[in-house]
């Protein structure tokens, strides 16, 4: 059993109209190595599901989201998403928007594999107004209402981590790994892409707790160092600002986003990573503080 | 006896926003940016030291973390806090946050989501990120750095993100037990939903501001507190843990012009 592929075969798995959902949150852990490898392909229509950051602005800026489901979308650093922000003025996409805890709510549902678990989050709002969701009533004496959230299924998962082996089994070796374990139930099949790939992780009794799901979850990995570059993957490397702000200017410019791909995208990883300064520097980026 | 001590508006609003997190005991406490951070922090090493906080991070410290970068300070871990943790605590009510949204109404209700219409927003801001499960499950209290009427609108909110005390909004069979809003702190004062059916009412005026200035940079009618005073003037006690807690002074760069904390005639619009 070797589940290793390349990010061009992860890609050519997607098709039109597909939902698919991201791991990582906002500048964070995003498998930015796959975001480029789809902003190459012809793939579109997609439902986009994630804690946000710029692999959504990029897809919204390459015209492949038809629909967003999320709670935010943001660069932390810099607080509002430039291209998400741009389309959704513009309306030209649809969205779904959720609380973040109704979000992990539906990950959870589909991952159980039932209709919809009941919260008290999104009551009240017009979160309730603008989406289609039901509320249901205590089938106990309290009788209390509470939202009846949908899950949220996913056809493909795609999530970084800082290790993994051929077999699909993973490290999240950053302090904290997100809601990537409930991305990864949610969806029909799952592909990892790994700072570092081995042909079997052998580990101690503290390192196994890092491991953040199964391997039967795991259908593909794919070896792609400094793969959620421009994004955070700690403990490995920081958020890299410059290019960040590089991004950001590109909603802003002239034919923008076509220059933003020919200079980082369009070559392929290997001149991504020269365009950034080369690996070394791309790994060398601090962490930040909070 | 009371000494004569210089400070800035941000200070001010730093130990306003202190006050908030007052008598919170052990829960989760959570403040959004610079200013509400320094506050919750200022409020765990003074009045209530129960207060748990983290490196706004994942990672919790009974110590709160200067803000900026960090140079020496090793901080002090004392337990875990992930993402994933942190919805538990807000959905068994275990929190109490500070956040500063885009638009606040007269029912305490809030918008961090798009300005405009909907479908085609004027301007598209974060998302309704965690506003909704937060305001319903757990304290909140709000943060305003430029208090006027693109800030506390007329009406509703454009896009409701987090629930106040609107009566329309709520069935007889939602918990609206749970949800709390205890004060709004802004560059002109301190307001509370203590007023009749939750009515907003100016708690303290700062230094050299008016009711009638407050009232006319709001979109809705203000109640005043009948003890409306003048909102408290840090130590210099407090001044020194502000201080501590934000070595490289981001606390001057909050506010436009970092404007002193008693208006002189020269600042005074």
């Amino acid at each position: 059993m070797n589940k290793q592929m390349t990010t061009a075969e992860a890609v050519a798995q997607l098709r039109d109209g597909m939902t698919i959902g991201f791991g990582g949150w906002g500048p964070r852990r995003k498998p930015m190595a796959i975001v480029r490898e789809i902003l190459r392909s012809d793939v579109k229509d997609l439902t986009v599901v994630a804690y946000g950051g710029p692999e959504v602005g990029m897809l919204c800026a390459a015209g492949k989201v038809k629909k967003l489901i999320f709670g935010f979308a943001t660069l932390d650093a810099i607080p509002l998403e430039p291209w998400f922000r741009k389309v959704r003025q513009a309306g030209e996409i649809e969205v779904m928007e959720l609380d973040e805890g109704m979000f992990q709510w539906g990950l959870r549902a589909a991952g159980m594999r039932v209709p919809f678990l009941p919260t008290r989050c999104g009551l009240a709002t017009d979160v309730l107004k603008y989406n289609d969701l039901r509320t249901i009533r205590s089938p106990y004496d309290d009788g209390e209402e509470l939202l009846a959230m949908p899950a949220l299924n996913l056809d493909m998962a795609f999530i970084h981590v800082n290790k993994a082996d051929t077999l699909g089994n993973t490290l999240i070796t950053g302090t904290d790994p997100y809601f990537d374990h409930l991305v990864a139930r949610a969806a029909e099949r799952c592909i990892v892409s790994a700072e570092e790939v081995v042909d079997r992780l052998e580990l101690d009794r503290d390192t196994a707790r890092l491991n953040p799901f199964e391997r039967y979850l795991v259908q593909g990995v794919v070896h792609a160092p400094k793969g959620a570059h421009p994004t955070m993957c700690a403990p490995n490397y920081g958020w890299d600002l410059s290019h960040l702000k590089r991004y950001v200017a590109s909603a802003s410019d002239d034919n923008g986003w076509q220059v933003y791909m020919d200079e980082f995208v369009n070559g392929g990883e290997d001149a991504y990573q020269a365009a950034n300064g080369g690996v070394a520097a791309m790994g060398s980026l601090p962490l930040p503080t909070f | 006896m009371t000494t004569h001590c210089e400070f800035t508006l941000a200070e001010l609003m730093i130990v306003a926003a202190s006050e908030a997190f007052r008598g919170d005991g052990e829960i989760l406490a959570s403040g959004l940016g610079i200013i509400p951070r320094l506050g919750a922090s200022l409020a765990k090493m003074t009045h209530t030291p129960e207060l748990m906080m983290t490196d706004s991070e994942c990672l919790l410290v009974e110590e709160p973390i200067p803000v900026g970068p960090r140079g020496d300070y090793v901080p002090k871990y004392s337990g875990y806090m992930s993402f994933e943790r942190v919805f538990e605590c807000v959905w068994g009510g275990k929190r109490h946050a500070m956040i500063g949204p885009t638009q606040i109404d007269r029912f305490g209700q809030t918008n961090l989501s798009v300005v405009g219409d909907y479908d085609k927003p004027k301007v598209a801001m974060l998302g309704v990120r965690g506003l909704p499960g937060n305001s319903i499950n757990h304290i909140n209290s709000l943060f305003v750095p430029n208090h006027n009427t693109r800030a506390f609108v007329a009406g509703e909110v454009d896009m409701v993100s987090g629930v106040g005390y609107n009566p329309a909004r709520w069935s007889e069979h939602m918990r609206q037990d749970l949800m709390e809003i205890r004060h709004i702190v802004t560059n002109l004062c301190v307001m509370d939903f203590e007023g009749p059916d939750h009515a907003i009412r100016v708690r303290s005026l700062h230094p050299g501001v008016t009711f009638e200035e407050v009232q006319a940079n709001t979109g809705f009618e203000l109640l005043k507190a009948p003890d409306m005073g003048e909102t408290a003037h840090p130590t210099p006690e407090q001044l020194a843990i502000i201080a501590r807690l934000d070595p490289h002074n981001l606390r001057a760069r909050q506010l436009k012009d970092n404007p002193p904390g008693i208006r002189t005639a020269s600042t005074d619009q």
